[in-house]
């Protein structure tokens, strides 16, 4: 299996490239990471890998009370990815901070925790929460998925609207210690997600996750109706990858031509191997999550991460930061 | 140790990622049986545990696994561990693994989920299996006689090739019933028609059901009725079986009483019918019970 040849670049390369990453203050000795409802709180795939060899784990979305998520059918697949249907399945912030970050904690592991909410109050009193736990100091971030596109009310997807992503952001923020960065997650289904990073970036984000999934719809042909129970659902997988490279681009891009303040950008949408990583890396990419994948691959977040180290050296670097946004150094010359 | 490696997983986790090479193909009536190598998982399995297998090589663009229930596992043979699984081709990733040929390779993960919990005493068991919803139940059985319990086997399904075990039944059971819906073998109707007869007979005590939900379903009313307790393996759509994507959920009744979305994966595949919220289910569609813990209010999720 592919993993053979990933196992002995690692064994080679692991300690002569510098994979840490300085994320809005917080050093992460990899820019490795699993990727929100793709890597459920930490003791499953802790079966598969160490959690405390990435560089965060990035824990599934979580709201205020406890909550069912949908019905059944939730996912179906499609060509080279997935759509899916869950709504936020979770048990809430006080059963999560007492049993999933502990859990995390004792573990080892670097914690981006994902919240969610209905309304911009219930961001804030999941992130209030959040910070009065016993296992808040093992937090590295928090990322605020204002960009699930599977809830009820299409108009409750936040990072469709600039002013909206900017309340909620502000109020995160507002709860948390100046040391424990944010991050919005957005959406790339906007006409223009630079406005919507602006907005973010302005109300407070230290730093942007970007892709969440594209909004999609798969037919049963069997029985000519929505294959999920939800009728609508998420699309990943290395199918959306192009989309997220894109997005990632576009925004480091304004950075680059001074449109929007320099904050750094984890990259995710679609990641399979270390090739791919690369990619979300040399768009601008300070840091990679891996989703979907992690289905095929339990332990794909951490053997992208091998691979990713060994394709730095290869291609003559000592530092991945050095690589980070390099493909807008090289365009084509008019 | 030829034809496959192990990696990926963690000493004590309970669970093995082998790229498991297969040594052995044969159609069974509509289905086929198929055997890997796959050192390390044999030793750790259970009847009702089940594997996850990716297809389609590493560059697929069939990322989801397939999930199957462990219809036998041999630790030690001349291949050293082995591990055998039932499947039916239905679309795309299972028509690539019926497809593979000797020697090919498979990455495997297992073994996963609940296996079926054993009676501490030597009662009398049913065990009802619908199509090749029987893969799992002949090693159950053997379990079973080896504790001591009286084990009868009901196979059904719509039609003779899509029975699967009638043979290995006959060697494994201390009695076979056969049902199917067309009478090509067998009583003609379903399981539930002959299963009360079974149940009074043997004075059984666990009825242990693996197949179709509906099947399932009534499995644990006829059990229920006749004061035996069933445990159902469920057979739910999953795209990872390690419990981290959340799509194979079910509602499932717990021991405080609440009604939660479970996941299949880890919390079963085997759960106490009458802990299952059949009332969910019609149509191919499972809804949130609205009691459930963190059912959508107005408007949904």
């Amino acid at each position: 299996m592919t993993l053979t040849s990933a196992d002995t670049v690692a064994a080679t390369t692991a300690t002569s490239v510098d994979m840490s990453v300085d994320l809005a203050g917080r050093h992460l000795p990899s820019p490795m990471m699993t990727a929100s409802g793709c890597a459920a709180n930490g003791r499953e795939l802790g079966r598969f890998f160490d959690v405390a060899e990435l560089g965060a784990f990035v824990t599934k979305s979580v709201m205020a009370d406890p909550r069912s998520g949908r019905g059944t059918p939730r996912m179906a697949e499609t060509p080279s990815g997935m759509l899916n249907s869950i709504g936020l399945q979770g048990p809430g912030i006080s059963a999560f901070v007492e049993h999933d970050l502990a859990w995390l904690k004792q573990a080892g592991a670097r914690t981006l925790v994902s919240v969610a909410g209905g309304t911009s109050g219930e961001f804030a009193d999941v992130a209030a929460t959040l910070r009065a736990s016993d296992a808040f100091d093992s937090v590295v971030g928090v990322e605020v998925n204002i960009s699930c596109p599977n809830v009820a009310n299409r108009g409750l997807v936040f990072a469709c609207d600039p002013l909206a992503s900017a309340k909620v952001i502000a109020l995160v923020r507002e709860q948390l210690p100046r040391d424990v960065p944010v991050f919005a997650k957005l959406t790339p289904d906007v006409t223009d997600i630079v406005s919507v990073a602006q907005a973010c970036v302005k109300a407070g984000a230290n730093g942007l996750t970007m892709i969440n999934t594209l909004l999609g719809m798969v037919i049963d042909t069997d029985l000519l109706r929505p294959q999920v129970a939800g009728v609508t659902g998420g699309l990943s997988g290395p199918a959306v990858r192009p989309v997220a490279v894109r997005a990632v681009w576009q925004t480091r891009a304004a950075m680059l031509e001074g449109r929007l303040p320099y904050v750094p950008i984890i990259g995710v949408g679609g990641v399979r191997t270390g090739r791919d990583a690369l990619e979300l890396v040399a768009a601008g990419a300070s840091a990679v999550q891996v989703g979907t994948a992690t289905f095929n691959d339990p332990s794909a977040p951490v053997r992208v991460g091998r691979e990713l180290a060994g394709l730095v050296q290869d291609k003559g670097f000592t530092r991945l930061a050095d690589v980070v946004g390099i493909a807008h150094e090289r365009l084509a010359r008019a | 140790m030829s034809g496959a490696t192990t990696h990926g997983t963690r000493p004590g986790s309970g669970v093995v990622r082998v790229t498991g090479e297969l040594i052995a193909t044969r159609r069974v009536g509509a289905y086929h049986h198929l055997t890997f190598v796959a050192p390390g998982l044999a030793e750790l399995a259970r009847p009702g545990q089940f594997v996850a297998l990716a297809v389609g090589g590493p560059t697929s663009a069939n990322l989801l696994r397939r999930c199957f229930s462990i219809h036998k596992v041999s630790p030690s043979g001349t291949y050293g561990g082995t591990v055998d699984v039932v499947v039916a081709a239905h679309g795309p990733g299972t028509t690539w693994i019926t497809e593979l040929r000797a020697h090919d390779e498979v990455d495997i993960v297992g073994p996963l989920g609940r296996a079926f919990p054993l009676p501490k005493e030597p009662v009398p068991c049913v065990l009802v299996g619908g199509g090749y919803g029987s893969a799992p139940l002949f090693w159950l059985a053997e379990a079973l006689r080896d504790r001591g319990c009286h084990v009868e086997m009901v196979l059904g399904a719509a039609t003779e090739s899509k029975l699967f075990g009638v043979v290995e039944a006959r060697r494994h059971a201390d009695g076979v019933t056969v049902t199917t819906d067309d009478g090509s073998m067998g009583t003609r109707g379903w399981v539930s028609d002959v299963l009360p007869e079974v149940i009074r007979r043997t004075g059984a005590a666990v009825v242990y059901g693996c197949g179709p939900m509906g099947m399932l379903e009534s499995i644990t009313d006829v059990a229920t009725a006749e004061g035996a307790v069933a445990q159902v393996a469920v057979e739910e759509s999953m795209a990872c079986g390690v419990g981290v994507c959340m799509t194979c959920v079910m509602p499932v009744v717990g021991k405080d009483g609440a009604t939660r979305m479970v996941r299949s994966c880890v919390e079963g595949p085997v759960f106490r019918g009458d802990r299952v919220r059949w009332d969910a289910f019609s149509d191919g569609w499972c809804r949130v019970p609205d009691d459930a813990v963190g059912a959508p209010r107005a408007g949904g999720h």
